[in-house]
């Protein structure tokens, strides 16, 4: 699957043109931080919004950097009770979260 | 101690008697030969003990993190061997036993093992992984409802006595090193080559050599969900609480000793505190916080596991933290423990064949350190602070 797919999956998701453009801008960086900190065994571009991050092989030491990744592009600290492997464990997990953080921010 | 039910009273006691009538005669002879405590995991079966983990539902005992610690205790206090034996036997059976719920095979498995106290070890070590248990290279294949497994383990504790293994492997060929998964074989399953001997400063009746091992089983043998839940979630609580609890079982016995030759000082000149009795005071202060460490945290996780929510909470890096400081604390505190007492006693401890004898004890609680390196975990604790915020 390429990255257009994807643009094309989130805008048939989005309910507004804004949210789509945001979830595609939080996605790609996501995606961008999985594949510098993520070591995973597959690429991060192509991995599907759900698939399992630990399946493609982050282990739990490259999930802290992408945790602390995460809190220094997005400028935001992921509470204790988020820390934990079901919050990190796809892309479209951690865009929720990081979602959850911005939307109590706002 | 309150809350206890009849049931585990009787188990407790029972252990308790093994302890003294088995395990601590056998004890010199186990640690000098390096051979299996046969007599002692005998006479637990008899008792009914290794099926303590095993839940009541499936006629175990049942038993808590708590409760469980306790009966390592025990045996800890006699031969510290025999108690790191049954503290492994409890989290492999504890791995099935939570993990394993929802599978019929397991269910039966579990139920067999009551029938029969089957005893369960582990291999979780791999050759080339450098002790790092959350990574696999070999890996289970499967084809046509059956599975093939090929291990070179570094260490197999006693993996010759055991009627069960609890193998570590990646999940498929294709799934990257910490993509791994919980294979149960069966004796009748393998072929057990010993690669390596396990000629050890302590802990020596665990019979830990190395192991080649070959297997294949049926595939339902694999138990279901992720070896990285089962770890986090039973596997290190399980390891870290039950662990640190015998190391304190074994510094116990230690304090005990150095107090005796103490109190046979203090009787020969009544009226005048002996200065031994001092550090005595403040080897008994480390003694009651570890002890509190390893005690809160089995009361704390058996709280934990009541809760709808619990499995989920077992997964956060708090918690994670917590079962690293544990660790860490016990295994760094059992050696200064034993040092002190050894001082206290002095030459009659040093001695080997005194009844004050530490030798064993102190060599025994050498590996707690070593064994899951207090290095790699203090690595894991520094990153996850990283991120953690309320410590």
């Amino acid at each position: 699957m390429s990255a257009f797919t994807f643009v094309r999956l989130d805008a048939r998701r989005a309910s507004s043109g804004v949210l789509r453009l945001r979830t595609m801008d939080v996605t790609a960086k996501i995606r961008r931080i999985l594949k510098e900190h993520g070591r995973l065994s597959l690429d991060a571009d192509t991995l599907a919004l759900n698939a399992d991050l630990y399946e493609a092989g982050m282990t739990s030491h490259a999930s802290v950097n992408v945790m602390l990744a995460l809190e220094g592009e997005f400028d935001l600290e992921f509470p204790d009770h988020m820390l934990k492997r079901s919050v990190f464990d796809s892309i479209a997990s951690i865009s929720a979260a990081i979602g959850e953080l911005q939307a109590a921010a706002a | 101690m309150s809350g206890n039910s009849n049931e585990f009273n009787a188990l407790l006691a029972a252990v308790k008697a093994i302890a003294t009538n088995v395990a601590a005669p056998a004890a010199p002879d186990v640690d000098a030969r390096a051979r299996f405590p046969q007599e002692t995991i005998d006479a637990l079966r008899q008792a009914r003990v290794l099926s303590a983990a095993v839940p009541k539902e499936l006629g175990g005992a049942g038993c808590g993190m708590r409760e469980l610690a306790l009966l390592c205790v025990a045996l800890a206090q006699a031969c510290g061997s025999s108690a790191m034996v049954l503290a492994m036997h409890f989290i492999q059976v504890a791995c099935l036993a939570r993990h394993g719920r929802d599978s019929t095979f397991f269910r039966g498995y579990l139920q067999d093992l009551v029938r029969n106290q089957y005893l369960l070890a582990s291999m979780t070590s791999e050759n080339g992984t450098f002790g790092e248990t959350r990574t696999s290279i070999c890996a289970v294949e499967r084809a046509n409802g059956r599975f093939t497994l090929a291990k070179d383990a570094t260490t197999g504790s006693y993996c010759s006595y055991a009627e069960g293994i609890l193998v570590t492997a990646r999940r498929a060929s294709d799934a990257p090193g910490s993509d791994q998964v919980l294979v149960l074989v069966r004796k009748d399953d393998c072929r057990l080559t010993q690669t390596t001997t396990w000629d050890t400063l302590g802990m020596r009746g665990t019979v830990s050599p190395g192991f080649k091992l070959e297997s294949s089983g049926a595939e339902e043998q694999i138990l279901p969900g992720s070896f990285a839940d089962s770890s986090a979630q039973t596997m290190v609580p399980y390891s870290h609480i039950l662990w640190s609890a015998l190391w304190w079982g074994i510094c116990a016995d230690a304090v005990a000793r150095a107090a005796e030759c103490v109190r046979a000082g203090a009787r020969k000149n009544p009226g005048s505190v002996p200065p031994t009795a001092l550090r005595l005071a403040e080897v008994s202060t480390q003694l009651q916080s570890m002890r509190h460490n390893w005690h809160s945290l089995a009361a704390e996780f058996d709280a934990i596991t009541t809760r709808p929510a619990g499995l989920e909470e077992l997964l956060a890096i708090g918690w994670a933290l917590k079962m690293n400081n544990l660790k860490v604390s016990a295994s760094e505190a059992a050696p200064q423990i034993v040092h002190k007492a050894l001082q206290i006693a002095g030459i009659v401890a040093y001695k080997n064949d005194t009844k004050f004898s530490l030798g064993r004890h102190y060599r025994d609680v050498l590996s707690a350190s070593l064994m899951i390196s207090n290095e790699r975990i203090a690595a894991k604790s520094a990153s996850m602070l990283l991120v953690l915020k309320d410590t």
